[in-house]
């Protein structure tokens, strides 16, 4: 059409412009800057691997990591081990699917924050709902974040907050199964067991497989719920990649070295995404 | 048979086919587990509702009992104490900003991207997908230097540009893929009426993918206005930080005060709840569709 490329430029520049600016160029500038030494913000000398060869000697970074990464088979062997046994018992049920439904997904959209907070005042000491429930049965009350168990204790609420995603994921898979597959293994003789084992999962393989990516990717960003309930503590147990990016770049001002966690972090995501996907290949199934 | 009889015979179908249903106790076993879990959805927040009502010495005591004596001193102090009134206001300053911002460039973009074909398209499209692996980490301090060389830090624009730039990829991807849906033949015969292109768009692209814009917005609302991350670093200051920054410094400053604790949780969940409630069915189509975690 006449005219065309004005629109085409017209419309599309204002958006690619701001991502451009505000998302791509600081994109690349942070590894670039990863490559430098910044103290204060603005006296910055280039090191080469400088941040990279610090990294393999900081106890903490590696701790952090290592942290992040037992986060990250939590969420993925719970949110998803959750969310497919709740998705495939609402499957089987006749009566409150939506009520089970509504109910299950809505802390996805309560901030990290806000639940944060709410751990807090459940795993309080004095009179957390945790331990006020221990008292009125009897018992003595417990000190629930140490440093054996904060780790733990902040998996709890991540994997909470966000196996209603993965239930909605998986139910909307189930529910497209064609219930001839059902007829003809009902006609087979197939016990009630062997349906789930041999017909209902290997058929929503393909979205586990994306439910599991997202877990592990989403797992890195992971950064709310431990900087409130925890704050990394106590003597850093639960230290996580978001938390000590955040402390090194923004409170301790070490821009540079902060910016190389932030490519550790991207370089680990994408690695376990790759890895994650070839490890389960597997053909996408259309009905 | 009409279709929806037939619709409805296949479900009964369903139901005796899949599994479980031929015990009885299989069936109670399954209710109470999916009771069991939307308890632990609902519970600790009615628990945090409901002691919100309470003297912050009745929270310490009755934790479980209805308030005996309902106050809202709790909510009156956090207005008064923390100011929450004004970070509510800045919360909905920023994210209705970046709400518009991308609703209203992103669809722009998004109508360029699905209806028409020119020379760096394939490399746009690859850009928008890569985009939505960057995570906020990842910009963050050259984004921080950007604002401090701009002399924008804890403004507004602080948190509403990046905001803006971060979420509109997902926003012109998921616009644009319901736009790709539009028939050609519309937009032939708008062309032989003489429509120009910008015309086009907003008195018939526009329209017709309002619900993918709802679906956006949606998102994005929430994904902004939960953002802890940016907004501890570039909005802080307590005269423009967000409901969520307020949030994570009460528990640091006011820790002991149960009450406003319970009060500012509830005050910064009711607005999400509510969001959500409205906008249930497309948010959990959104959700399985494409995907971002927050």
């Amino acid at each position: 059409m006449k005219g065309d490329k004005k629109y085409i430029f017209l419309f599309l520049t204002p958006a690619f412009l701001i991502s451009g600016v505000f998302l791509y160029y600081p994109f690349f500038e942070n590894v670039v800057q990863s490559f430098y030494k910044t103290d204060g913000f603005f006296n910055s000398t280039f090191i080469g691997f400088g941040n990279y060869i610090r990294l393999f000697q900081d106890e903490v970074a590696i701790g952090s990591t290592l942290n992040s990464l037992e986060l990250m088979l939590y969420v993925a062997i719970f949110q998803v081990g959750i969310a497919l046994v709740l998705a495939i018992m609402v499957d089987s049920i006749k009566h409150g699917a939506a009520f089970y439904r509504t109910t299950f997904f809505f802390p996805i959209v309560i901030s990290g924050a806000a639940i944060g907070l709410l751990f807090t005042l459940i795993y309080n000491h004095r009179n957390g709902l945790l331990n006020e429930i221990l008292v009125s049965l009897g018992f003595e009350r417990i000190l629930w974040l140490t440093e054996q168990s904060s780790l733990y204790m902040v998996a709890i609420p991540t994997v909470w907050n966000y196996v209603g995603f993965y239930f909605v994921i998986l139910l909307t898979a189930i529910g497209k199964i064609p219930n001839d597959y059902y007829e003809a293994a009902k006609l087979e003789g197939i016990t009630g067991f062997q349906r789930m084992t041999k017909l209902t999962l290997p058929l929503i393989v393909s979205d586990m497989k994306t439910c599991l990516v997202l877990a592990i990717t989403g797992s890195l960003k992971i950064f709310e719920l431990v900087y409130i309930i925890t704050g990394g503590g106590p003597a850093r147990s639960s230290e996580v990649l978001g938390t000590y990016m955040y402390q090194k770049a923004f409170e301790d001002s070490a821009i540079g070295y902060g910016a190389t966690l932030a490519v550790l972090m991207v370089v680990i995501g994408l690695t376990l995404a790759f890895i994650t996907n070839k490890l389960l290949k597997s053909d996408g199934i259309t009905y | 048979m009409t279709k929806s009889n037939k619709n409805q015979l296949t479900y009964l179908e369903k139901f005796q086919n899949r599994y479980f249903t031929k015990s009885k106790y299989g069936k109670l076993f399954i209710y109470i587990c999916l009771t069991a879990w939307s308890m632990t959805t609902i519970f600790p927040l009615a628990w945090v509702l409901l002691n919100s009502f309470k003297e912050s010495r009745d929270i310490i005591t009755d934790t479980f009992k209805f308030p005996t004596n309902p106050t809202l001193q709790n909510y009156i102090n956090a207005f008064e104490t923390v100011n929450i009134g004004q970070s509510y206001m800045n919360s909905f300053i920023m994210s209705g900003s970046t709400v518009f911002l991308v609703l209203f460039f992103g669809g722009f973009a998004a109508f360029i991207m699905s209806r028409m074909n020119f020379r760096f398209r394939g490399v746009l499209q690859t850009l928008l997908v890569a985009s939505l692996l960057i995570p906020a980490f990842a910009t963050i301090v050259p984004v921080y230097r950007m604002m401090i060389n701009m002399d924008l830090v804890n403004t507004y624009w602080a948190l509403i540009i990046p905001q803006t730039a971060g979420n509109l990829p997902f926003a012109i991807l998921v616009i644009s893929s319901y736009m790709a849906t539009i028939p050609k033949e519309l937009e032939e015969a708008a062309f032989m009426d003489g429509c120009s292109r910008l015309k086009m768009y907003t008195k018939i692209f526009l329209p017709i993918s309002l619900p993918s814009f709802a679906t956006v917005g949606t998102f994005v609302f929430l994904w902004s206005y939960n953002d802890l991350f940016s907004s501890l670093v570039l909005v802080s200051h307590e005269k423009v930080a967000p409901i969520v920054v307020l949030l994570s410094n009460v528990s640091s400053q006011y820790g002991t005060d149960y009450g406003l604790m319970t009060a500012a949780i509830a005050m910064t969940v009711i607005p999400v709840i509510i969001v959500y409630l409205f906008a249930q069915k497309t948010f959990e189509k959104g959700a399985t569709s494409g995907s971002v975690k927050g």
